[in-house]
């Protein structure tokens, strides 16, 4: 892209600005172990992530988000904590701590790193229902998405 | 850096700056103490209402200074239903796109009051149909408040026509005319307007001040109780800096006005060919019955607030109607008011221009966005399925209009 990709916006701390101008991991798999999709387009955002899964561990990872700066700097943050880790270290990622290592989001954007959380929750999801791998279904409860009145 | 938020507010003149400063320094006194200095001030702050009244075609007694537009606004509804609820009336006409300073002042009333509220449509185009205001009077209404020109697409309502049925059916009519004054050419007496708020951040004033022009006769209710001053219908000591550099900015905006608009026009009508050549994308809001400064637009597959900072990070600032801008989950009122699904609100984007604008502004948006858009939706997986059709386009690929000449004559 020919357009600049270099900001401060006060809204946000470095680290969002960082992964919101610069994505990690931005794309699509081809042939992907497990796909997840979370969100909703009439609430704004929608995140979709794909992850090769080899030996129980992410091999490589890609999302595409629409949604918010925070929305997408949250995709590329959840895809970089996730990637070369074993599937149980993935399942463990938190909203808080995407929140933390983006040195924090707005208190209306918290939302944001929830969806991360979540989009690799249901991708995982998605490998173990394509292997027939069982898992416990509580783990995988998404949240509800009542907040948008929609 | 590109501004482009001028709807949000503008920045102060040259010339009211400098009335701001000289006021400040010059006319510190009181305008209610006897002395000299005080008198001054008075004779200062006198001046201005003078000028506001002339500029907007009422009388200076007509003129009630406030701290902005949504005190304005508070006021002339409290003044209406008030008033209305002494004989029985209870009943207000307004319109689903309004400023919140009038919607929510309405939502209050309707749980303190126990008044009734009539929401008119304003339809695809974001116009007020005169008919159905006519028959959504009762003879329990006490007021019609439609704003003058719309906040976030620019739309120009039929003020004239709604002032003659107002005044046939002897109905208070009040019109938020913030984002009007200082643009359009508002004739107060001859509109047949009864009350009108008015900021004057909006017209290259100061922010913090603002007036409500308040017809003769109709009795203004007091929201702020304390001193004498507004003809004992708003308390407190005139903020006499920011009432004289408004009365300069007015005038001056005023002065300029058909040269500017026929600027803006142009500009605006650029931006509108050249940005609607996007893919599925839309103008929000009538072309033609339109703020001359004003462009709203929406682009499916993407979200506001992520192409509001890239367009920032590539210095042009502008404004969306997304949810995430808010700090809400719902998008722009305005935006579904005029039918717009949620899914393509939430890709809108507003650009309002000013005098200060120029054809080298606009040239740069319309080479930045469609690169923004194009980006945004390349990472998009709701643009994804549109492409892939999964999902159905909900704008069609080309926007279509009227033809532009007309605009332009018009105009």
């Amino acid at each position: 892209m020919a357009i600049n990709l270099t900001s401060s916006n006060p809204l946000y701390s470095p680290e969002v600005m960082d992964h919101f101008l610069h994505p990690r991991n931005v794309g699509e798999l081809e042939n992907a172990s497990g796909v997840g999709e979370v969100g909703n387009a009439k609430c704004g955002d929608i995140m979709k992530i794909w992850l090769r899964i080899e030996d129980g561990i992410i091999t490589d990872v890609k999302f595409n988000t629409f949604g918010c700066g925070s929305a997408i700097a949250a995709s590329s943050m959840a895809t970089e904590m996730i990637k070369g880790q074993p599937l149980d270290k993935a399942l463990e990622l938190t909203n808080k701590a995407v929140v933390e290592a983006l040195g924090g989001l707005p208190p209306h954007k918290i939302h944001c790193s929830v969806l991360a959380e979540e989009a690799v929750k249901a991708a995982v999801k998605d490998y173990y229902d394509r292997n027939g791998i069982e898992y416990d279904p509580e783990q995988f409860k998404e949240a509800s998405c009542s907040h948008c009145h929609v | 850096m590109i501004y482009a938020d001028n709807a949000a507010t503008t920045r102060m003149s040259e010339n009211a700056l400098r009335t701001y400063i000289n006021a400040a320094e010059t006319h510190w006194g009181n305008p209610s103490s006897l002395h000299i200095t005080g008198q001054n001030a008075k004779g200062a702050l006198e001046e201005a209402r003078a000028k506001i009244a002339s500029l907007l075609h009422c009388e200076p007694r007509e003129v009630y200074f406030t701290s902005g537009g949504s005190e304005a606004d508070n006021q002339a509804i409290r003044t209406a239903v008030m008033a209305g609820l002494k004989k029985g009336k209870n009943h207000v006409v307004t319109t689903k796109f309004e400023h919140h300073a009038v919607l929510h002042t309405l939502e209050q009333l309707e749980k303190e009051l126990g008044i009734r509220v009539t929401l008119l449509d304003v339809h695809e185009d974001g116009l007020v149909r005169v008919e159905e205001l006519r028959e959504a009077i009762t003879p329990e209404t006490a007021l019609v408040s439609v704003m003058y020109a719309n906040n976030e697409i620019g739309t120009i309502q039929p003020i004239r026509e709604i002032g003659e049925i107002c005044a046939e059916k002897k109905v208070l009519f009040h019109t938020d005319a913030v984002q009007a004054a200082g643009i359009l050419d508002i004739d107060f007496a001859g509109e047949k307007i009864d009350m009108l708020s008015l900021s004057a951040h909006k017209f290259h004033g100061p922010k913090g001040v603002g007036a409500l022009l308040v017809k003769r006769g109709v009795v203004p209710y007091t929201l702020i109780s304390g001193g004498a001053q507004e003809r004992g219908k708003r308390a407190g000591t005139e903020n006499l800096p920011a009432i004289l550099a408004m009365a300069a900015a007015l005038e001056e905006a005023l002065t300029v006005r058909e040269e500017k608009t026929l600027h803006l026009l142009n500009l605006r009508e650029t931006l509108i060919d050249r940005l609607t050549e996007i893919p599925y994308s839309t103008l929000n809001g009538d072309r033609k019955n339109r703020l001359p400064g004003n462009v709203n637009l929406c682009f499916e597959g993407i979200e506001g607030e992520s192409l509001l900072l890239l367009l920032d990070a590539n210095g042009i600032e502008a404004s969306s109607g997304s949810a995430c801008t808010s700090g809400s989950l719902d998008p722009s009122h305005v935006l579904l008011a005029i039918g717009r699904p949620h899914e393509v609100a939430h890709g809108s984007l507003r650009l309002t221009l000013s005098g200060e604008n120029t054809m080298e502004d606009v040239e740069k948006i319309c080479e930045i966005l469609p690169q923004v858009v194009e980006y945004l939706r390349s990472i998009s997986p709701v643009w994804k399925d549109l492409e892939s059709g999964k999902a159905k386009h909900i704008l069609p690929e080309r926007y279509s209009e009227p033809a532009k000449e007309e605009i332009r004559e018009t105009a």
